[in-house]
C-alpha cells in the first residue's frame, strides 16, 4: 500500500523553481533517504510531504487523500494526525521539560498522558532526563527528545530533515539507530541527509539536483520494503 | 497541559514577562492614584473652598427689603423679622440635599457687654440636627474652618460661656477665662470667655453664644434672623443666568432642567420653597469658582488617567509584539505539531493576561501609595480609597491587554511554520 504519492509536483518561489515535476511513490514501512547538494530542494520537498507547505502545482496523495486541496487548518489537522517531524535545529520549547515537550504533541493531538510520554523518553534512552529543560541537555539528547515527540502519536509517516546535521558522530550514530529502530517497528521513515553512510542504511535513496530527481538508488544491502 | 505550559512561561521566562508586568504596573499605578484623587478631590477642593464661607444666605422676606434699601446698618443690621428655627432641617429635604454641605442659623441682636454696645450673635457650633433621614452635624465649626481660635470653640450646651472676636477682645482687654456681663433685651447675665477668635472679617467685633442662650435671654424662643448655607454647586451657564433674571421667563422644559441642576440659584430657590417667608440669596462669586475649579481639576485628572493607560497600551503592544517575534520558532513548532491558530492565540493571550493582571494588582497598590503622597503634598490630608476604582482598573487592564495583543495576534496568524522552522 502506498503511504505517499507525489504526482508532477512543482514549487515556484518568484522566478525560482525550487522543485520541478517531481514524481515519487513511498510504500508503507519503507525507509527512504533524500540526498542532494545544498539548495537542491530537499527541505522544500519535505515541507510539502509534511503538510507544512503546498506545492505550486501537482498533487500530493497522503494516505489516499489529496492534501493540495486542503486549507491551512486542514493541513494542520493532517500534520497532527499523520506526521511526526524531526528538524535539524531540534526546536524544543525551551521553557518546558523534556517530558513536557513530548506531552505538548500529545496535548495538541488528543490528550496528554504522562506515563506514555515517559515511555517514549525511555525508548530514546532519556527516562532519567525527563525533568530537564532543553538548555540542560546536550544536542544529541535534545534530538532524541524530538524523536520521542515525533513518535508519540504513532504517526504513519516520520520525516527527518537533516536530523544529524548539528550532531557529532557519536550522537549521529545513536540518532540513526533510533530511526532504524522506528523503521524496524514498521514506521515509514523519510530522512534527508548529506551523509552517504546514513543514506546507505535506507532502502532507497532519492538524489535531488536543481529541484529535479536526478536518480533513485535501490539499496540492495538494506532489507526490502514491506509489500503489504 | 495548557496550564503546565502557562506555568512554564511564567516561571521559567519570568524575566521577559516581568517587563510586561512592570509596564502594566506603571500605567495602573498612575491611573489608580489619579482616579482615587479625582474621586476624592471633590470633597477635598470643597473643604478647601469652604474656607471662603457659605455661598447662600437665607433671610426673612421683610428683612431682605430693609437691608437692600438701607444697607447693613439698619439698627446694626438687625431686623424685627425672623425665620423659624424648626424649619431649618427642611434644607436637608430639598432635591439637592446631598449638595448641602453645611449650614448654621444666626440670631443677631444688639446688646451690651460690660455696658458697651455690641452685636450679640447666637448660633450653632457643632449642632446635632435630628432629621427623618438620620442625624446631621452642622454649625460654625464646620462652616468657619479658617477661624483661628485661642482657648476653645463653644459647645451648643455651654450655658454660661461666650466666644468673642479678636478686635472686640483687644479693644476691651479681654482674654480667655475673663468674666463679662451681657445685656440682651431685659436680661442681664454673667459669662466666662471660653475662646477668642480671629476670623479676619467684621465678625471679629462680635460676641458669640449658643443659639438657645440668646433666644432665651431675648425672649425669642425658636426664632433666628438668618441662615448661612454652604452648598456644592454647578457653575452657572446661560440657563442659570436666565433663571436668575426671571424664573417665569423659563419654558417648562427649561424650568425642569434648571430645577434639576445644582445651580446656586436653583438650590436657593428650593430652599425658599421649604422655609416660610424666606429669601435665599446666593453669594455668587464663591459658588461659581467652587464648581468651575472642581470641573477643571477633574477633567485634567481624567485626561492624565486616559493618557497613562494609553501609554501602558502602547508599551504592551511593543513588548508583546517583540516577544511573539522572538518566540516565532516556538510558535511555529506548536503549529507544526498540530496546534490550531486559536489554541496558540489562547495560550499567548492567557500568558499576557495573567502577567498583566499581576502587574495590575501590584500597580493598584503602588497607586494607592501614590494617591496618599498626592493627598499629603497637595491637600495635606489622606485620600479616601474608592472601591469603584477597582472595577474601572480591572476593565482597563483587560482592554489594554486585548488592544496591546492585537498586532501580535495578527502576526501569529500569518506565521508559517515552514518559514520559521528551517531557520530561513
Ligand atoms: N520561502 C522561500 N522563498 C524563496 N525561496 C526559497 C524559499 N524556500 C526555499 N527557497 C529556495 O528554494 C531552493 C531550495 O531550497 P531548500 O529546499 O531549502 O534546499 P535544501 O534543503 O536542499 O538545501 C533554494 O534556492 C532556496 O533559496
Ligand atoms: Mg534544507
Amino acid at each position: 500500500m502506498n503511504v505517499l504519492e507525489l504526482k508532477n509536483i512543482s514549487k515556484i518561489y518568484g522566478s525560482l523553481k525550487a522543485l520541478s515535476e517531481i514524481d515519487l511513490v513511498v510504500k508503507k514501512g519503507e525507509w527512504l533517504a533524500i540526498m542532494g547538494p545544498s539548495g537542491s530542494g530537499k527541505t522544500t520537498m519535505m515541507n510539502i510531504i509534511g503538510c507544512l507547505d503546498k506545492p505550486s502545482s501537482g498533487s500530493v496523495i497522503l494516505d489516499g487523500k489529496d492534501i493540495a486541496k486542503e486549507n491551512a487548518a486542514g493541513l494542520t489537522a493532517i500534520r497532527r494526525d499523520k506526521i511526526g517531524l524531526i528538524f535539524q535545529q531540534f526546536h524544543l520549547v525551551n521553557y518546558l521539560t523534556a517530558l513536557e515537550n513530548v506531552m505538548v504533541a500529545q496535548y495538541y493531538h488528543s490528550m496528554p498522558d504522562e506515563a506514555e510520554a515517559l515511555q517514549a523518553l525511555e525508548k530514546v534512552g532519556l527516562k532519567d532526563r525527563a525533568k530537564h529543560l532543553p538548555a540542560q541537555l546536550s544536542g544529541g539528547e535534545q534530538q532524541r527528545v524530538c524523536i520521542a515527540r515525533a513518535l508519540i502519536n504513532s504517526p504513519m509517516l516520520i520525516l527527518a530533515d537533516e536530523p544529524t546535521g548539528n550532531l557529532d558522530e557519536a550522537n549521529e550514530g545513536i540518532v540513526m539507530d533510533l530511526l532504524q529502530g522506528l523503521h524496524d517497528d514498521g514506521s515509514t521513515v523519510i530522512v534527508v541527509t548529506h551523509d552517504p553512510e546514513v543514506a546507505e542504511k535506507a532502502q532507497r535513496t532519492v538524489i535531488l539536483e536543481h529541484g529535479r530527481i536526478a536518480r533513485i538508488i535501490e539499496n540492495s544491502s538494506a532489507e526490502k520494503a514491506d509489500e503489504t | 497541559m495548557f496550564f503546565r505550559m502557562i506555568k512554564g512561561v511564567l516561571i521559567r521566562q519570568r524575566k521577559k514577562m516581568l517587563m510586561i508586568a512592570v509596564t502594566v504596573a506603571l500605567g495602573v499605578s498612575l491611573a489608580t492614584a489619579v482616579l482615587n484623587v479625582m474621586l476624592d478631590v471633590g470633597d477635598k477642593v470643597n473643604q478647601e473652598l469652604k474656607a471662603y464661607g457659605a455661598n447662600i444666605n437665607v433671610i426673612p422676606r421683610g428683612a431682605f427689603l430693609l437691608n437692600d434699601l438701607y444697607g447693613i446698618d439698619m439698627e446694626n443690621g438687625i431686623s424685627d423679622k425672623y425665620l423659624d428655627e424648626s424649619q431649618i432641617g427642611n434644607i436637608k429635604t430639598i432635591f439637592w440635599s446631598f449638595n448641602i454641605v453645611d449650614f448654621t442659623p444666626y440670631l443677631e441682636l444688639s446688646g451690651k457687654a460690660n455696658n458697651e454696645k455690641v452685636k450679640i450673635v447666637g448660633t450653632w457650633f457643632n449642632y446635632e440636627l435630628k432629621l427623618e433621614t438620620g442625624e446631621f452635624r452642622t454649625g460654625m465649626k464646620n462652616l468657619k474652618t479658617w477661624w483661628q481660635v485661642s482657648g476653645a470653640w463653644l459647645e451648643d450646651s455651654d450655658a454660661d460661656a461666650v466666644m468673642v472676636g479678636s478686635i472686640y477682645a483687644s479693644r476691651n482687654g479681654i482674654k480667655t477665662g475673663d468674666k463679662i456681663t451681657l445685656n440682651v433685651a431685659d436680661a442681664v447675665r454673667e459669662f466666662t470667655v471660653k475662646g477668642v477668635f480671629d476670623s479676619g472679617s467684621s465678625e471679629d467685633e462680635y460676641v458669640y453664644l449658643p443659639l438657645s442662650v440668646v433666644q432665651e435671654m431675648a425672649g425669642l424662643a425658636g426664632k433666628v434672623s438668618r441662615i448661612e448655607v454652604s452648598a456644592l454647586t454647578t457653575p452657572d451657564n446661560e440657563l442659570a443666568l436666565k433663571a436668575a433674571q426671571d424664573i417665569k421667563s423659563l419654558s417648562i422644559k427649561e424650568y425642569e432642567t434648571w430645577y434639576c441642576t445644582a445651580y446656586v440659584s436653583s438650590i436657593s430657590y428650593q430652599i425658599e420653597e421649604v422655609i416660610t417667608d424666606a429669601v435665599a440669596k446666593p453669594i455668587r462669586q464663591i459658588a461659581e469658582s467652587e464648581g468651575a475649579i472642581l470641573d477643571k481639576t477633574q477633567l485634567l485628572m481624567l485626561l492624565i488617567t486616559v493618557l497613562s493607560l494609553a501609554g501602558a497600551a502602547v508599551g504592551i503592544t511593543n513588548l508583546v509584539t517583540a516577544s511573539v517575534m522572538e518566540r516565532s520558532q516556538e510558535i511555529g513548532l506548536l503549529k507544526a505539531v498540530g496546534a490550531k491558530d486559536s489554541a496558540v492565540i489562547l495560550l499567548i493571550f492567557t500568558e499576557i493576561l495573567i502577567t498583566s493582571t499581576v502587574g495590575g494588582i501590584i500597580g493598584y497598590f503602588v497607586g494607592l501609595g501614590f494617591a496618599q503622597i498626592i493627598g499629603q503634598t497637595v491637600f495635606s490630608s489622606a485620600i479616601a480609597i474608592k472601591a469603584m476604582v477597582i472595577p474601572i482598573i480591572a476593565v482597563s487592564v483587560f482592554v489594554i491587554t486585548l488592544i496591546g495583543s492585537i498586532p501580535s495576534i495578527k502576526m501569529l496568524l500569518s506565521l508559517k511554520p515552514a518559514e520559521v522552522l528551517h531557520g530561513r
